[in-house]
């Protein structure tokens, strides 16, 4: 058994013994890991979610048990201070003496502070672990306003966390502008008014001569004279390899830093011991960034199980990241210095969009480029310049987009050789994807995600790798279809036309008779959501096939409470169903928010609580909201002319009117409406999946909008048309959604994909171009007669009530939930 | 967190000890789970009355801690019977407590078996 010790527990040491792991038996490497934080490996890319809530368990890279039961003896809080190359062992500060075979040193970084006056005073931090960023936060609260130094990766990376704890932002830079290894000047032009615009002052060409502050700083002077106070200053101005530990052994460090390696990352005295990630110098080259890291890692894998390996010869430092909001890239030569080019911009202030290509002088190849703003294209254009692939004749279209309407952009994947690298952090090649699905038969995206890592580290590749697996399985003659899982060969719809014609009324009879194998977490709530806007009949009745809050009709959150909500009808409510929310919440000590549909929510119930607070909610005319179901949800609404002197029409009661309409009809996705009473527009009525603004001759109805992640303004369907014909118009449309769309698509993504898109919709809906517009309506009005208040029926039903317990052998609520405070309210413990 | 799950270990049929008698077959609901507690542990069962088989594993998701994987909607992968977490719809091998998405750590399971109308779950020690 060959044995190997690791110095240092950072992302690229615990990414060497996650694939020393995987690619041996563990009888042959006995395996030691040292770590001088308190802590395993954390994944310090998105360090700065730490500061938005996120707790050290959750950047974990693995938990403690992995290392358990992997047999990877960790030894975490303690610093290895000796390296015996005589004898092959290390001895700790604990005076722990341990012998190898191999060493390998991925002791990381440290945060580089220049030799500035006064950054010994108090306020003044480095930002680099997580001992760092407690101090910060520790700090920070009694701060105002804090600057950084440093406007690079990590410096900008800082700002945003201490913009996030409310504080005033200041980001300094030595060089003339921002992130200046990466972007160029009208790049990082671009980046800087994006980075104002959310209120973060930048200082360029600024080099910091002096701290101020008689032992806690107060300010700081410029070279230039000029100054800036500020309560608290972090300093993320750069990296300095940890090679202190080879310098003591004989092993030679570069000048500018590192142990330096040759191209099987072994130092140059001792092949025994590799240096890998950041602590690596190969050809006075530090690589900073994970994805470098992790290769050096498997290299060196590769080599201790005697498999063929590439010489490690530099690596491509392109990078695509958010900053702040931000989308920023820069790929292979993002100056086009390096060998004679041209380049093409195209830049747009207004949207703060900045794009640039260089591309070889003869015109065939990409050389590099830089994105801000907008880096959708950036996987194609890494692989195009990594791969030289041929640019198509104007080039111009790889950063405008296709003006014309012609050529189909994703012409370019097909092109791409095998060995284009798809994944950068855990190295995977088209070639490997594409053998896993030609020859292993993977076709879905999990699948290939579980077999290959691939996406699995930053997550930028996903859209690419979701295109190329429909690339491929198109070029196999494969046909996509919309089948919903590997249980059912159908459609959504198709399996909806089933359930009708064939009058199925249950999952279990749908499995039996059109599908196959035992179901799963994909087709039974898609499943669920047909029957219940087939037949109506209450949820609960199949409790197993629902998602958990459609099991306990209520919204499970952080800790395994659930909220509550009852329908408030287009927002309005009287001031002693106010008072009887407020008597409830207090009883029953829940957590009580304004949610953003005009009602309240309750939180932090326990299951076993739900029907006795819904029963007094009931006792006192509350009905079920819905909030936890793919249904409708609210219909908002502004005051309209009862009370606003500028209405036109009573925009509150018809929310209620259409609000009662719809309550408690499932859907492929949650539906939401709104009724404005003028052309204001105060209910945001062209933001919802259908919305209503009232004209002085009837109303303008607007369909498919959505907010959420990918904000859609509504179409307009019709205008000027009244109040019955615009509840006709509605009803055939959300019957018409229902039918057609797939699972969990909103009206918009719905309304995106069909062809012949709000032209179409208008034809069917309002010009009855399919001839189903009566059936459509009468499908909706049997919904409508139909309608029951799920919670009524469960609280009155002893049966169905006894399902709301957390065990079914003792009568205690779940012991784990815990429960802290905030601002007078309780609020869940945390999200360890 | 790792002092929540290590209290959780799978339990080998040749090393039970103890027979836990949980609960009557008739507080499970067909084809779902239920929550049992035993000492201070919170074991989650499952009728997959489908497959006509019984499971039993940690009711604790390992992925973000939470005390939820008897609340799952269980299925198939393959042959492979699974359960998928309320909260992020993280998936797990009833059989060998293997996580099928490939990014959290497994889940311990436990022997169980149904006699006389009731569910008995095995713990070793």
């Amino acid at each position: 058994m060959t044995r190997i010790i690791v110095i240092g527990n950072g992302m690229v040491g615990y990414k060497f013994c996650e694939k020393l792991r995987a690619a041996s038996s563990k009888e042959d490497f006995q395996i030691t890991v040292f770590g001088e934080e308190p802590w395993p490996a954390y994944d310090r890319v998105h360090l700065s979610a730490y500061f938005s809530g996120s707790k050290v368990d959750d950047l974990s890279m693995a938990p403690r048990s992995w290392y358990q039961e992997n047999e990877i003896d960790l030894r975490t809080n303690e610093l290895i201070i000796e390296i015996d190359r005589e004898q092959k062992r290390v001895v700790s500060h604990t005076g722990t003496v341990m012998h190898y075979d191999k060493l390998v040193l991925a002791t990381g970084s440290a945060a580089f502070v220049p030799a500035i006056n006064g950054v010994e005073k108090k306020g003044v931090f480095v930002y680099r672990t997580i001992e760092d960023l407690d101090a910060i936060m520790d700090f920070g609260k009694k701060a105002k306003s804090a600057a950084v130094i440093g406007g690079g990766l990590l410096g900008l990376e800082a700002a945003k966390a201490v913009m996030d704890m409310g504080l005033e932002t200041h980001v300094i830079e030595f060089a003339p502008r921002l992130m200046p290894r990466q972007l160029d000047d009208a790049g990082a032009g671009i980046l800087k008014s994006k980075l104002e615009d959310l209120g973060i002052t930048i200082h360029l060409s600024k080099n910091t001569r002096q701290i101020n502050g008689n032992g806690k700083l107060t300010g700081l002077d410029f070279a230039d004279g000029s100054g800036l106070s500020v309560d608290m200053l972090v300093i993320s101005a750069g990296i300095e390899p940890r090679d202190e530990l080879a310098k003591t052994c004989g092993i030679s460090t570069a000048d500018r830093g590192g142990v330096i390696v040759n191209e099987f990352l072994q130092t140059k005295e001792d092949k025994d011991i590799f240096a890998i990630g950041e602590v690596a110098s190969y050809q006075s080259m530090i690589y900073g960034l994970v994805a470098p890291g992790y290769e050096m890692a498997s290299q060196v894998v590769n080599q201790l199980c005697g498999k063929a390996s590439k010489p490690f010869l530099g690596f491509d430092m392109s990078t695509k990241l958010k900053l702040i909001g931000v989308d920023v890239a820069s790929f292979g030569d993002p100056f086009g210095e390096l060998e004679p080019s041209e380049n093409i911009v195209y830049e747009n202030k207004n949207s703060g969009v900045y794009k640039r290509i260089n591309v070889s002088k003869d015109g065939k190849r990409l050389l590099g480029g830089v994105l801000v703003g907008d880096a959708t294209a950036y996987g194609m254009l890494l692989q195009m310049t990594q791969n030289k692939m041929p640019l198509p004749p104007n080039p111009e279209d790889l950063i405008l987009g296709n003006r014309g309407g012609k050529a189909p952009e994703s012409a370019g994947l097909e092109s791409l050789p095998a060995e284009a690298q798809i994944c950068s952090c855990e190295n995977v090649t088209k070639g490997d994807i594409c053998q896993l699905i030609e020859k292993e038969g993977l076709y879905n995206i999990d699948e290939i995600k579980c077999c290959t890592k691939a996406g699995t580290g930053c997550g930028g590749c996903a859209p690419m790798l979701n295109d190329l697996l429909k690339s491929q399985l198109k070029a196999m003659g494969k046909q996509v279809k919309n089948s919903l899982c590997e249980h059912f060969d159908y459609s959504r719809q198709e399996l909806l036309d089933l359930v009708k014609i064939k009058g199925i009324r249950s999952y279990d009879e749908l499995l039996d008779q059109f599908g196959k194998g035992d179901g799963c977490e994909i087709c039974k709530p898609a499943v669920a959501s047909i029957l219940a806007s087939t037949w109506n009949e209450l949820v609960t009745k199949q409790d197993t096939i629902q998602d958990t809050n459609d099991r306990y009709l209520a919204n499970i959150q952080k800790g395994g409470t659930y909220s509550v909500v009852p329908r408030i009808p287009g927002g309005e409510i009287t001031p002693e169903k106010l008072i009887v929310i407020g008597q409830v919440a207090k009883k029953y000590g829940l957590y009580t928010k304004v949610t953003g549909g005009q009602r309240i929510d309750l939180f932090g119930a326990r299951v076993d609580q739900l029907p006795d607070i819904w029963e007094e909610l009931i006792d006192a005319g509350f009905e079920s909201g819905h909030a936890y179901g793919k249904s409708l949800r609210t219909v908002k609404s502004c005051v309209g002319s009862t009370w606003c002197r500028y209405g036109v029409q009573d925009a509150v009661s018809f929310a209620i009117r259409v609000e009662e309409r719809y309550r408690g009809l499932r859907s492929p996705h949650k539906l939401k409406g709104a009724v404005s009473g003028c052309i204001r527009e105060c209910a945001e009525a062209q933001s919802k999946d259908f919305g209503l603004i009232a004209t002085e001759k009837g109303w303008n109805l607007y369909v498919c909008g959505n907010g959420g992640s990918k904000p859609q303004h509504a179409k307009l369907l019709i205008n000027d048309v009244d109040s019955e014909t615009v509840l006709r118009y509605i009803d055939r449309f959300l019957m018409f959604y229902i039918r057609t769309a797939e699972p969990l698509n909103r009206t918009a993504t719905w309304l995106n994909k069909m062809e012949g898109g709000i032209e179409y919709l208008r034809d069917v809906v309002v010009n009855d171009s399919l001839g189903i517009g009566e059936v459509l309506e009468k499908e909706m009005e049997f919904m409508i007669q139909t309608y029951a208040c799920e919670w009524k029926e469960v609280v009155n039903n002893p049966e169905l009530r006894a399902k709301f317990k957390h065990f079914v052998n003792d009568e205690q609520g779940d012991p784990s939930i815990g429960f802290k405070e905030m601002r007078g309210q309780k609020i869940p413990a945390s999200w360890t | 967190m790792s002092t929540k799950l290590e209290k959780y270990k799978t339990a080998d049929t040749s090393k039970i000890t103890t027979w836990f008698k949980a609960a009557p077959v008739s507080a499970l609901p067909e084809n779902g789970g239920a929550c049992i507690k035993y000492k201070d542990l919170q074991i989650a069962i499952y009728n997959f009355s489908r497959r006509n088989e019984w499971y039993a594993c940690q009711n604790l998701c390992p992925h973000k801690m939470q005390m939820a994987l008897s609340r799952g909607m269980i299925g198939s992968q393959g042959d492979e019977p699974k359960v998928a977490c309320p909260f992020h719809k993280k998936t797990f091998s009833l059989k060998s407590g293997k996580n099928l998405n490939g990014d959290t750590c497994d889940i311990a399971t436990y022997p169980i078996k149904v006699e006389d109308g009731y569910v008995y779950v095995g713990f070793e020690n």
